[in-house]
């Protein structure tokens, strides 16, 4: 096995599929002969050629609207909006299109296209190169939402998400595109889409969180280990449609439940897991359930201190895990 | 004034974390105005130049040329003016609210999980000690109460001091109702402080009611002449510490004269069941082990086949146990008769109260230097105070004396010969 970086195993997954299918083809800003402004397209114009490695003009609508259409035809588009802060003009085809077409077709049309963008925090990209937008998209029944949170899982994920008959919106962390390393198999596999996985067994607290999160938390559990406090962690992976049984399994069995995540608190993902919590596990809680998010502020600040201020830390996490181990 | 300040990895672009320095633009001594650029720095996404962020002159190159290091780790040193630049840790700085008043609420505050689990196994949770904030009963410390098998407490808590009985038995133990009469509500004084009773507490009090009211106690007193034992002991057991790593104690010996009497008097090793004397096989002696303000009765198991270095190794254990809070229920259970070492606290007399069901309790007193008449002579000699409570339906005093008398000669002809310690 090879050690791949987070942007690496995105690479990979893009490659594989473009190998074994040719209708898989990629489209965005500079994908290329850039390669993309990551490099998650590296390689691939030389390999495929510009029929199925398509730069396009600076017009996420017509990215998104494009990638769509072309996958009502039968084809597997991977569009990539260079950063998900720039999602927005295409948030109607996305939602209003691609989102709604197999139920307002009564099942006669589908559209499997992926939509991969780069959110989140922590690089000093300030407000057009930090949001997290996906709570925007998580209430739309049709589509999915995939978040991973490491190199094994992205590649498995994204090639589920390649091969899903439905849209998926594929978020990948841009912090996490070279911070995370780790052994991804160079031979064929997929990580299931709409299942959430325990990354670390514990009986005092559990954690649910998603993407980068998920490492902070690990971070903060390891050091919390020696402290006697042992932390379950649990990560959504699919973050829409919520994966409701490994949540309610996860909360039943410590009764004391962090909630983490990097976008703005109010009306964020961890809100609707809360919800799902207090649903079905009242009788098995031990503490209220906390939520660790960002502020309730526009948008990721570019001095330093205040993107500090902002961003989850492995230090906020530990902290909070203790507050709940000690309540 | 000048202080040495670092120069740290800058982040080049967003999302690169790494970078290898490809070129040092400066060396030892050179100095540099902010922002000159000291060093080429490669990342797998730019070739850029690093620039100074004093203006000073180079102490020491840290980073090799080729070197990949992390964003935020040490590039170099640099003596500049003096602006220090440390770090402040991100950890929230915690809240202060009133904690004082929550901490009030919480011991009666139930969360539902432990309210469940307490209706669920029938747990009082009045008599259960809280671990949480405030003294609040958490979950984990509800399932230690499920785990340690204590559910249906109130009514029929069987203490864990004492050991648990086959079915039958215990249904002929319990048609006994200790005829406890309340007495008159008390009531705090101002200024005096209320104690709440603890779970283990309630216990040791409910099985010491039992005891006193259900068996007749009867008691008697020798006193034993350990100037043998007290010299055996002395000249081993600084050998005996540093190669064993524990104390070799004066009460290992007496649980070893107590185990052989019993071999030698197994009715003291019995206890009343009713229609019938239940004499046990095995000789596991109880031993009562304070830490705090808890009583614990853990149990070394079939004594009389033990060494004295077996016996000392278990009391060193189990006290260490007792002191961190992680006896088990077996450790605690399967006792057939309790020796109580209430020398350990300078006492030479007391009246022990018998470890219900158990027939007898022993307590080995203070070991004191007396002046003795022996051949007519004064002699000053190393005595000890052996007391026993007795069961007077199961024992009496015949047997008992016999039983002392067997227990005083053994310890006062100890030697190495007699009672090795391996």
């Amino acid at each position: 096995m090879a050690v791949m970086t987070y942007i690496q195993a995105v690479n990979q997954a893009l490659k594989e599929e473009m190998e074994q299918n040719e209708k898989v083809f990629v489209l965005g800003e500079d994908v290329g002969k850039r390669g993309g402004v990551f490099l998650a397209t590296a390689g691939l114009y030389d390999q495929f050629g510009e029929e199925r490695v398509i730069d396009t003009p600076l017009a996420e609508s017509a990215i998104a609207g494009v990638g769509i259409g072309a996958a009502m035809y039968g084809m597997r588009p991977v569009a990539e909006m260079q950063f998900a802060d720039f999602i927005m003009p295409a948030v109607n085809q996305i939602i209003s299109e691609a989102a709604r077409i197999r139920y307002r077709s009564n099942n006669d049309w589908n559209c499997p296209i992926t939509i991969r963008a780069p959110y989140g925090g922590g690089v000093h990209g300030a407000l057009y190169h930090s949001q997290s937008i996906e709570a925007i998209f998580a209430n739309q029944p049709g589509l999915k939402i995939v978040m991973p949170s490491s190199p094994y899982d992205v590649k498995g994920l994204l090639k589920a998400a390649i091969r899903d008959d439905d849209p998926v919106l594929f978020l990948e962390h841009k912090r996490a595109y070279r911070l995370l390393k780790e052994e991804v198999p160079e031979e064929e596999y997929t990580v299931p889409i709409g299942k959430a996985n325990t990354v670390r067994k514990g009986d005092d607290v559990t954690v649910i969180t998603y993407g980068l999160c998920v490492h902070f938390a690990k971070q903060a559990a390891e050091k919390l280990e020696q402290e006697g406090i042992n932390t379950e962690i649990v990560d959504l992976r699919t973050v829409y449609p919520l994966d409701q049984q490994a949540i309610i399994n996860a909360a039943s069995k410590t009764g004391k439940v962090l909630l983490v995540t990097e976008d703005n608190k109010e009306g964020s993902i961890i809100g609707e897991v809360s919800a799902i919590i207090s649903e079905h596990c009242l009788f098995d809680l031990d503490a209220p359930i906390r939520r660790l998010a960002g502020p309730e502020v526009p948008a990721m600040p570019y001095a330093p201190p205040l993107e500090k201020e902002f961003m989850v830390s492995p230090e906020k996490i530990e902290q909070a895990i203790r507050d709940l181990a000690e309540f | 004034m000048l202080t040495v300040l670092r120069i740290n990895m800058p982040q080049l672009g967003e999302s690169v974390t790494e970078g290898t320095v490809s070129n040092w633009l400066v060396q030892v001594g050179d100095y540099v105005e902010k922002y000159d650029a000291i060093a080429e720095v490669m990342t797998d996404k730019v070739n850029a130049e690093v620039p100074s962020s004093y203006s000073g002159v180079i102490k020491e190159l840290i980073a090799e040329e080729g070197e990949t290091i992390e964003v935020g780790q040490l590039m170099c040193y640099i003596e500049a003016e003096g602006e220090e630049n440390e770090q402040t840790s991100s950890a929230p700085a915690p809240e202060s609210n009133d904690e004082a008043s929550v901490e009030q609420n919480m011991k009666t505050r139930y969360s539902p999980v432990v309210m469940r689990l307490a209706g669920e196994h029938q747990i009082d949770l009045s008599t259960v000690t809280g671990s949480g904030k405030g003294g609040r009963i958490t979950r984990k410390d509800i399932e230690k109460v499920i785990d340690s098998g204590q559910t249906s407490t109130v009514d029929n808590t069987e203490p864990m001091s004492t050991q648990e009985e086959s079915t039958a038995e215990q249904e002929d133990l319990e048609e006994f109702t200790p005829p406890i009469i309340r007495r008159k509500t008390v009531q705090a004084k101002p200024g005096d402080r209320e104690i709440p009773v603890t779970g283990l507490r309630r216990t040791i009090a409910q099985n010491m009611v039992r005891s006193k009211t259900e068996i007749p106690h009867a008691w008697m007193m020798i006193e034993v002449d350990v100037t043998n034992l007290v010299a055996y002991r002395n000249a081993e057991k600084d050998k005996f510490k540093e190669n064993e790593g524990y104390n070799l104690s004066y009460f290992a010996f007496f649980l070893n004269a107590v185990a052989k009497a019993l071999k030698k008097f197994p009715e003291l090793n019995s206890c009343w069941a009713g229609d019938k004397i239940i004499q046990r096989n095995e000789i596991n002696l109880s031993i009562a082990v304070a830490h705090g303000h808890e009583l614990y009765v853990p149990v070394i198991k079939n004594v009389d086949e033990k060494s004295i270095k077996g016996i000392a190794k278990e009391i060193a254990q189990l006290s260490n146990k007792a002191r961190t809070g992680t006896l088990t229920k077996d450790d605690m259970e399967d006792g057939t008769f309790t020796v109580n070492n209430t020398g350990s606290f300078g006492s030479v007399e007391s009246m022990g109260v018998i470890n219900y069901p158990q027939s007898a309790i022993l307590q080995v007193e203070s070991i004191v230097k007396r002046p003795v008449i022996i051949d007519d002579m004064f002699a000053a000699r190393d005595m000890v105070n052996l007391c026993l409570s007795l069961d007077h339906r199961v024992l009496d005093g015949v047997i008992c004396g016999a039983f002392m008398s067997h227990v005083k000669a053994i310890l006062e002809n100890i030697s190495s010969e007699t009672t090795p310690i391996y």
